[in-house]
């Protein structure tokens, strides 16, 4: 049983309720959440890798990856710090894509980032259309603030599960909590289920 | 990192409104009291809920301001005239009134009087809040850590735990002040944005790998972070909390 808040009415937002899930406000802002200093890795030097439980590694340039088929995505995103922006538009390529033909006995899969930073999920949460190496934001190269030159978009999950300044997927056969996961946030992050933190 | 946060369930908790103490004309601090409210480290946030009578929820995240003291919290609210949440906070709630709250959340951007010092703590504005928390984490605990804190504030009224932060500036802690849009007449203090040359001179050198904290706006993070790697301080010793809109 919730505490009313005396005098608390609220802005209800006009956003059709199925879109908004539990304690998330809609925001028309782009908010940033990083742990520490945007990297700034020349596009020359940066490459994008599959590795870990694989028939064969794969690797991809900047020129590589941009010239493989990618796709114009509209998808809303929930930061586990309470906003939802809605009707986001990224351009990037599917993560089926890089792995098509690939084999693998892996079921977990780590994301891995200039800087350091990890995030993990279930190799399922990157496949079947749901998640994608994204290096346009609306229109425009993704901002380096935001995880430019290309970050993963993995919308159905906290957008902590989208890492910036994405480099590659570590595929696994045993799952590994990843840099937020240790740090007390929830280890899948299903916004719908409200899973911020450990235990939720 | 293992044990840097919280085990088990953050449940929702009575939170008592027992003190609001104005911190600037736009900033207020809420005391309160959450009964059964396991402690925190400094640096940490709380989710704070408010629901209305017909039932609509929203929930907030709020950095704690006060160092672990039983049941006791502080959060700095900043009034956005255009918010949801923060002009309840400053212009409704009251002493005696209840909001429900969960946490302590967060273990990374903490600091623990047994990792020592030096500190270098960069605020914009009301990100103060958590870096606060270590400062009075300091002075409680008589840690005689190295912090200097570069407060960045709009005008010398906008600064928020002023007084404070006169009365605890000494021994092995310095604070220092930029006033980016107005002084008082006779300032002699930084009269800009905080910048590579402000960070050289204030905070303890690369050499001298201090842990360096970084709070505030978007804007303000992305230009601190970026002027301390240029300085030459290890990426990985920067830590950063943002909040706001890019800017962009």
């Amino acid at each position: 049983m919730s505490i009313i808040s005396r005098g608390f009415r609220g802005r209800r937002h006009e956003a059709a309720a199925d879109r908004v899930p539990p304690g998330q406000y809609v925001t028309r802002d782009f908010p940033v959440l990083s742990a520490g200093p945007t990297p700034h890795t020349p596009l020359d030097q940066w490459d994008f890798s599959i590795a870990g439980e694989v028939d064969k590694p794969r690797r991809w340039t900047w020129d590589e990856l941009r010239a493989l088929p990618s796709e114009e995505v509209t998808r809303d995103i929930h930061c586990v710090t309470k906003w939802t922006k809605l009707d986001t538009l990224w351009r990037g390529v599917s993560v089926d894509t890089l792995l098509d033909g690939l084999e693998t006995s892996a079921d977990y899969v780590v994301q891995y980032s200039d800087g350091g930073y990890t995030t993990n999920l279930p190799l399922e949460d990157v496949t079947g259309g749901k998640a994608w190496v994204v290096f346009e934001y609306d229109g425009q190269p993704l901002a380096p603030a935001h995880g430019g030159p290309a970050r993963m978009l993995v919308p159905h999950l906290y957008f902590w599960k989208s890492a910036k300044w994405v480099r590659g997927l570590q595929l696994r056969a045993q799952d590994q909590p990843g840099f937020w996961e240790i740090n007390g946030y929830h280890n899948y992050g299903d916004p719908w289920r409200e899973q911020r933190y450990w235990g939720d | 990192m293992a044990g840097t946060a919280v085990l088990g369930r953050l449940t929702w908790r009575a939170a008592d409104v027992v003190e609001i103490v104005p911190e600037t004309p736009r900033a207020k601090t809420i005391l309160f009291d959450v009964p059964g409210w396991p402690g925190h480290r400094a640096g940490q946030h709380v989710d704070i809920r408010l629901t209305a009578e017909d039932g609509y929820q929203t929930e907030r995240s709020y950095s704690i301001a006060s160092a672990p003291d039983g049941w006791r919290l502080a959060l700095t609210v900043v009034r956005i005239d255009e918010g949801e949440v923060s002009p309840y906070l400053t212009d409704e709630l009251r002493p005696g009134d209840r909001i429900e709250l969960r946490g302590p959340v967060g273990g990374y951007f903490v600091w623990e009087p047994a990792q020592g010092g030096p500190l270098l703590l960069v605020a914009g504005g009301s990100g103060v809040a958590p870096l606060m928390a270590m400062i009075r984490l300091r002075a409680a605990v008589g840690s005689d850590a190295d912090i200097r804190l570069l407060a960045s504030s709009r005008s010398w009224d906008d600064v928020i735990y002023r007084a404070e932060l006169e009365r605890l500036a000494s021994g092995g802690l310095t604070v220092v002040h930029t006033l980016t849009a107005s002084r008082p007449p006779g300032w002699e203090g930084y009269a800009r944005r905080v910048d590579a040359a402000m960070l050289a001179e204030v905070g303890p050198s690369p050499a001298e790998q201090p842990k360096v904290y970084v709070c505030g706006p978007t804007p303000f993070v992305e230009a601190v972070a970026e002027a301390l790697v240029t300085l030459g301080h290890e990426p990985a010793r920067i830590k950063t909390e943002r909040f706001g809109p890019t800017g962009d």
